[in-house]
């Protein structure tokens, strides 16, 4: 993997954890939103916090996209999982909430998950549109290619 | 609300959601490594090359279909059990509709990273 993809993986991660935790903290200080004060909504909507937690939502949506067109979802889900672990520490030590020992349990199972595929491919050769062009060069694709010219030949 | 509508709704947010992300998945390998695309022929026509794609589309239509599940499901059942069983069931699902839709190498490691990842955020909610 390039340094350009370990830094799109790390955008994903920041950008959905930071998202919404910055959702949390906005939306924290607008108390229980129901329908009876719907309109608390749109105020909501003009809270740094919660512009904040939209931008870097988008930010999530677009990187992760970004991964998606070079790597596997069975790689992505994973290793972007990472997020959920970011979020429990900003949940502790920035929100101030109480984690139990049954979820750093689970952040101790994401850590594990996540090192089941860090040291793997990040994509099944040939899956992706310009993964098929740049194996022109390398050694999966080039015999598929010459394979493919010969025949047309 | 029972406890099988409870989980005939899980089972939607969970189809639906797979869907969606599989969908999308699908249609980003078509379009080719973003990056790319940008350096060769600028943002605007990545932004096209994306929202033009019809699997994008309907795997947006699918998430949102799944969000709306989810929250309904939220209305019928206990948080703390829809909320990890979606997440974590929809993890699994998706590896295995990787493998077959999308013919993804999902080897032993990667099963065993969904499942671990999929504990761990069922584990996250409790």
């Amino acid at each position: 993997m390039t340094v350009r993809k370990y830094l799109v993986i790390l955008i994903v991660i920041v950008c959905a954890a930071c998202g919404d935790v910055s959702l949390a903290r906005g939306m924290k200080s607008f108390g229980a939103v129901t329908l009876a004060n719907l309109p608390t909504l749109y105020t909501a909507l003009l809270n740094p916090w919660v512009i904040l937690g939209i931008l870097m939502l988008i930010g999530f949506f677009a990187s992760y996209l970004s991964a998606l067109s070079w790597a596997d979802l069975t790689y992505v889900l994973p290793s972007t999982s990472v997020s959920y672990i970011l979020m429990v520490l900003l949940a502790k030590f920035f929100l101030h909430e109480h984690v139990t020992l049954w979820r750093w349990l689970g952040v101790a199972l994401i850590v594990t998950g996540v090192g089941f595929v860090a040291g793997g491919p990040e994509a099944t050769p040939g899956a992706h549109r310009h993964n098929r062009i740049e194996t022109v060069y390398g050694p999966v694709g080039a015999l598929g290619e010459v394979a493919e010219s010969r025949e047309e030949a | 609300m029972n406890h099988f509508a409870v989980w005939g709704g899980i089972a939607a947010v969970v189809i639906t959601s797979t869907l969606g992300d599989v969908l999308q998945s699908r249609a980003m390998k078509e379009i080719g490594d973003l990056g790319l695309v940008r350096k060769s022929d600028g943002l605007p026509a990545v932004i096209r090359r994306v929202v033009t794609n019809g699997r994008f589309m309907l795997g947006l239509g699918f998430m949102a279909i799944g969000f709306f599940c989810l929250l309904i499901t939220l209305s019928w059942g206990d948080v703390s059990i829809v909320g990890p069983a979606s997440a974590s069931l929809t993890f699994l699902a998706n590896a295995l509709v990787a493998h077959l839709y999308l013919k993804e190498n999902v080897d032993r490691r990667r099963w065993m990273a969904a499942l671990c990842v999929a504990g761990g955020v069922a584990l996250l909610a409790r």
